[in-house]
């Protein structure tokens, strides 16, 4: 039978997927934070930027469908947080405004400001958009300043329903070092896998070795910091939601009891933890083995979904009101109608022909390793 | 309502309106250009001509780099309407949402992953492969219009849905008549033609270029013919699509019909207005000062009727008919702004003790409450006006908006059936004052894009969704110093970045089909 609370459920577990492969695909983002520390000369840079450059689209494309899956499935969270976080939101909005343009204008005659400035702009993209979606993320688990009020619509001078409660509106995560940790963790893991995805991709041997240094340099701080976020977290209060009256209450290691109460969540989310550190230590270990990204890729997207969908299931609130509770968002409160959840299902079950046309033409174009050859004969290069 | 308003609402709305019509410089040279490139290499796959080969990647690299900031301005605005418009989201995201999304998992990712084997792909895939995906790409550039042209559609037109007066908000109940909305699917043919339009004029006006450069002569005259055929077909698809969007106006939204031909008396067998000049004096809706200064009618007689009632002798309603009620309409008399305003307070007044009802476990009280805010929601977003000025859009922006826009629109076309006659005369090259004003022609286009949107959406003012949500309650909750700083934040980043697209794109052009 397909519930409404079904419905629901499901929409969590997409936009958790999506989050996962969004934070996979970031790993673009993590290459841009490289490319003038991993290259030594001109050509490597260009090689760099080439091969993110293939790519660069998908992890737009994934925030943008993110963005609009959130608004189908969970308006009011869409609602709240994009206008409450106002400053994160921005930013985050702006730097991947700089990245779009960046590839295709860089290598061009006349761009007016230079390639330096173009690569500088992928280099910010690179640090800022991976820190800022971590720490946006994190929020999910530590909470945020604001009040909804459905009510409000019928007052017509101040008609707003969500409002934030500081005038920072969202820089205040900043101020918590548990955001942080992920935003940190974040960006050290975008850099380790695009040091995973260089030595898949590229046929050039200088950059492979250091490719393979880079892995060990942010796979260690990657491994500080997301194991502090997770065990904080774990040990933490959690906000937790009474199933019958829908009172939100803190509840002392919600966290680690809804991994207990899904054990199904939980084996994934530990054989995604493997997997990422197999694609890692594999790769440290072995100088053949150049599949790591793979392993890693797929490990991340799991343990992300999971990390997400602890914070969503098992009556929590995934995105709390840190300062008045009961307004916090859950799955039900902030959900579509069962109607809109059930026109966008059908609609998601296409999802899997997207995937699939995505990773015939993925490789299509890529029969082999890439190197500075193919950049330089290529009409289209950047 | 001014644009610039130091408020947060006036901010907001400058915003919008500017992040907005950034994107839509964009948009229709994708659309346009799109397939213009996809036809020459489908020529190129048929003829197996180099020639087509190189005419098609000329004008795809001018594809790529419009593109690319194409899209780096629409990601602002599929945020925009969370950050700013937030209460908007909420009242209405069960149904507006779900067309944003679909946009993501159809459009955009067909389009992303398609662009990349049409750039990258040359050498790589085989030569139908590799058409097929330049095909798929601008199939998914023209998706992506269609979805959020359905999303605009239905806030012109709101249909298939209900209020939920415990969830307060609006929630879908026919995913289909949305879709299928006469007005959604008309925007979407309107708009994306428009694109049409636009590539054509951007193709022979550059192509004319060269020929008044006398270089590359045999490309310029290939890519001429190809956009004067595409130019004539484009333009007159707009002029059919656009007489039907001046229909639908007229039937859902007469005040903006209204303000578009700046008609205040309602009129029987009315005409429609070639060209006019507003009259500054006038400032009041009621008072007895002739709105006009000069104006010259269609000589067709009762033209306008026809246009929005099929029907030369049709009533068509003026501004003051709209404020003071009491004509005839399909749905019965019409009534004042004033009972309007009643009924909407009524339905938000009903609204707010359904709910305090509904708190206090009051259950028989509720059910009459609620009976009173369905029969009046109609009227819902009346409640939040006082004045009825507020009813009126900014009647110079729309009117003259929408006769430039139409005005254009005719000298497209003659401007098109005058270089497809010297194409197939062949001597073209010789008509030095047509190829000037073809190449002059460009920016018209844009133009004629920005107007149209000018005349959708100012003249939709002052509704966020057409009667049930005003644009003052659909706002965030933000200081306007935030939403002030943000809007120059994007003005200066856009501008920048316009300034080296224009740049990049006439260096491109310069180089010339050859260079590779
Ligand atoms: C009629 C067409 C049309 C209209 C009215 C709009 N767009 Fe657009 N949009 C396109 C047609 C398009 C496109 C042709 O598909 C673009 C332009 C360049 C491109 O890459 O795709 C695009 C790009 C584009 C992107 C980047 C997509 C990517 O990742 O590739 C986003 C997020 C949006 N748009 C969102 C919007 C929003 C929220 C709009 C509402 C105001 C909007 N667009 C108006
Ligand atoms: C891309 C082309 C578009 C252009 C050039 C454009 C233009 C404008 C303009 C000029 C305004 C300001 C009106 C005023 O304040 O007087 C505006 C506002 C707005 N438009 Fe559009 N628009 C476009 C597309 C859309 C689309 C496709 C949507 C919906 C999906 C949309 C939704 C809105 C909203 C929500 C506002 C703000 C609220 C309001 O002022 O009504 N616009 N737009
Ligand atoms: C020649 C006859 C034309 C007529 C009668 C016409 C009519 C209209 C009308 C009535 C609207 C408002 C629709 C609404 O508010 O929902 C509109 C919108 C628009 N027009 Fe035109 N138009 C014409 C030509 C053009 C041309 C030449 C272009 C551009 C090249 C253009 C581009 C647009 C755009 C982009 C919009 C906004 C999208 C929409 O609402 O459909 N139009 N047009």
């Amino acid at each position: 039978m397909i519930t409404y609370s079904f419905l629901q459920h499901y929409w969590w577990f997409i936009i958790s997927l999506l989050g996962g492969i969004l934070t996979f695909l970031l790993f673009v983002q993590g290459g841009q934070s490289m490319l003038f520390s991993l290259s030594k000369t001109e050509d490597e840079r260009r090689l760099l930027v080439n091969v993110l450059g293939r790519k660069w689209e998908y992890t737009f494309t994934t925030l943008v469908t993110f963005g609009g899956g959130l608004f189908a499935s969970f308006p009011l969270f869409y609602s709240t947080s994009f206008s409450g976080a106002y400053w994160v939101w921005m930013a985050i909005l702006f730097c991947f405004t700089l990245q779009a343009v960046s590839y295709e204008f860089q290598s061009k005659p006349g761009n007016v400001y230079g390639k330096r400035t173009y690569q500088s702009f992928l280099f910010i993209n690179g640090l800022l958009g991976t820190i800022l979606i971590g720490a946006a993320i994190a929020t999910f688990f530590t909470g945020s300043d604001f009040i909804v009020n459905k009510g409000n619509i019928t007052s017509t001078f101040q008609p707003v329903i969500s409002s934030w409660g500081n005038e920072w509106h969202g820089l205040e995560a900043l101020l918590n070092l548990r955001n942080w940790m992920l935003g940190l963790a974040v960006f050290f893991l975008a850099r380790t896998q695009a040091s995973l995805f260089f030595i898949n991709r590229l046929s050039h041997e200088a950059l492979e070795k250091r490719s393979r240094k880079y892995v060990l340099y942010n796979a260690v701080p990657f491994l500080v910091f997301f194991l502090t976020f997770l065990i904080w977290t774990l040990l933490s209060e959690g906000f937790a939601v009474d199933p019958q009256t829908g009172v939100v209450s803190l509840e002392k290691y919600k966290y680690f009891t809804n991994l207990i109460e899904m054990p199904v969540i939980l084996v994934l989310f530990l054989l995604g933890i493997v997997s990422v550190l197999w694609g890692i230590i594999g790769t440290l270990l072995s100088e053949k083995f150049k599949k790591g990204i793979w392993f890693s890729g797929a490990g991340t997207i799991v343990t992300v979904c999971c990390l997400l969908l602890i914070a969503g299931y098992n009556n929590t609130s995934f995105y709390p009101s840190s300062t008045n509770l009961q307004s916090s968002l859950t799955i039900f409160n902030s959900s579509s109608s069962e109607f809109t959840l059930n026109a966008m299902s059908i609609v998601s079950l296409m999802i899997p022909f997207v995937a699939g046309y995505i990773f015939y033409a993925w490789r299509a174009l890529e029969k082999k390793r890439t190197d500075i050859e193919d950049v330089n004969n290529d009409h289209h290069a950047y | 309502m001014e644009l610039l308003d130091v408020s947060l609402l006036g901010w907001s709305r400058a915003q919008f309106a500017m992040t907005a019509m950034y994107h839509w410089l964009f948009v229709p040279l994708t659309l346009g250009l799109g397939i213009i490139m996809s036809v020459m290499e489908t020529l190129y796959v048929k003829t197996g001509k180099e020639e087509w080969k190189k005419a098609t990647k000329f004008w795809m690299t001018l594809f790529g780099v419009n593109f690319a900031i194409g899209v780096a301005t629409g990601i602002i605005l599929e945020f925009e309407f969370g950050t700013n418009w937030s209460n908007y989201s909420w009242f209405v995201g069960d149904i507006f949402g779900a067309p944003l999304a679909i946009e993501g998992i159809m459009a955009f990712f067909m389009e992303a992953t398609f662009i990349s084997i049409m750039f990258f792909g040359w050498n790589k895939v085989s030569k139908k492969f590799h058409l097929a995906s330049t095909w798929l790409t601008i199939l998914g550039a023209t998706l992506s219009a269609l979805w959020i042209l359905v999303a605009n559609a239905w806030m012109q037109y709101p249909i298939g849905m209900e209020f939920n007066p415990d969830m307060t908000r609006n929630e879908m109940i026919d995913f289909w008549s949305i879709l299928l909305s006469p007005v959604a699917i008309n925007k979407f043919l309107h708009s994306v033609f428009s694109g049409w339009v636009l590539g054509a004029l951007f193709v022979i006006g550059v192509s004319a270029w060269f020929l008044l450069k006398k270089r590359d002569t045999d490309f310029a005259l290939r890519s001429m013919k190809v956009g004067a055929i595409f130019g004539v077909i484009a333009t007159a698809l707009i002029i059919w699509t656009g007489d039907s969007s001046a229909y639908h106006v007229s039937q859902k939204q007469p005040m903006k019909l209204a303000v578009m031909e700046g008609l205040y008396e309602g009129k029987t067998n009315a005409d429609l207005l070639a060209f006019g000049v507003l009259n500054p004096d006038k400032k009041a809706y009621n008072d007895t000062i002739d709105p006009f200064l000069m104006k010259m009618p269609v000589p067709i007689p009762g033209m306008l009727s026809f246009l929005g009632y099929r029907d030369f002798n049709a009533f068509v309603p003026g501004i003051k008919d709209i404020i003071e009620g009491g004509y005839e309409t399909p749905k019965g008399t019409a009534l004042p702004f004033t009972e309007k305003r009643t009924r909407g307070k009524a339905a938000i007044q009903a609204l707010a003790d359904y709910q305090k009802a509904m708190a206090a476990k009051d259950t028989t009280s509720a059910a009459t409450y609620k009976a009173v805010l369905k029969e009046n929601y109609p009227y819902f977003g009346y409640g939040y006006l006082e004045n009825p000025e507020e009813l009126i859009p900014n009647i110079p922006m729309v009117f003259y908006s929408f006769h430039f826009m139409v005005g254009l629109g005719m000298y497209f076309l003659a401007l098109f059936i005058v270089v497809l006659f010297f194409v197939y005369r062949k001597n073209i090259e010789k008509q030095k004052w047509l190829l000037w004003i073809s190449l002059l022609t460009i920016p018209l286009g844009y133009v004629a894009g920005e107007l149209g949107w000018v005349v959708t959406e100012v003249g939709r003012q002052p509704w966020a969704i057409q009667d049930v949500l005003p644009v003052q309650a659909a706002i965030s909750n933000i200081s306007s110093e935030s939403v002030k700083l943000t809007f120059f934040l994007f003005l200066i980043l856009f501008t920048a970045l316009l300034v080296a697209e224009v740049r990049i794109m006439l260096k491109q052009i310069k180089k010339g089909p050859e260079a590779d």
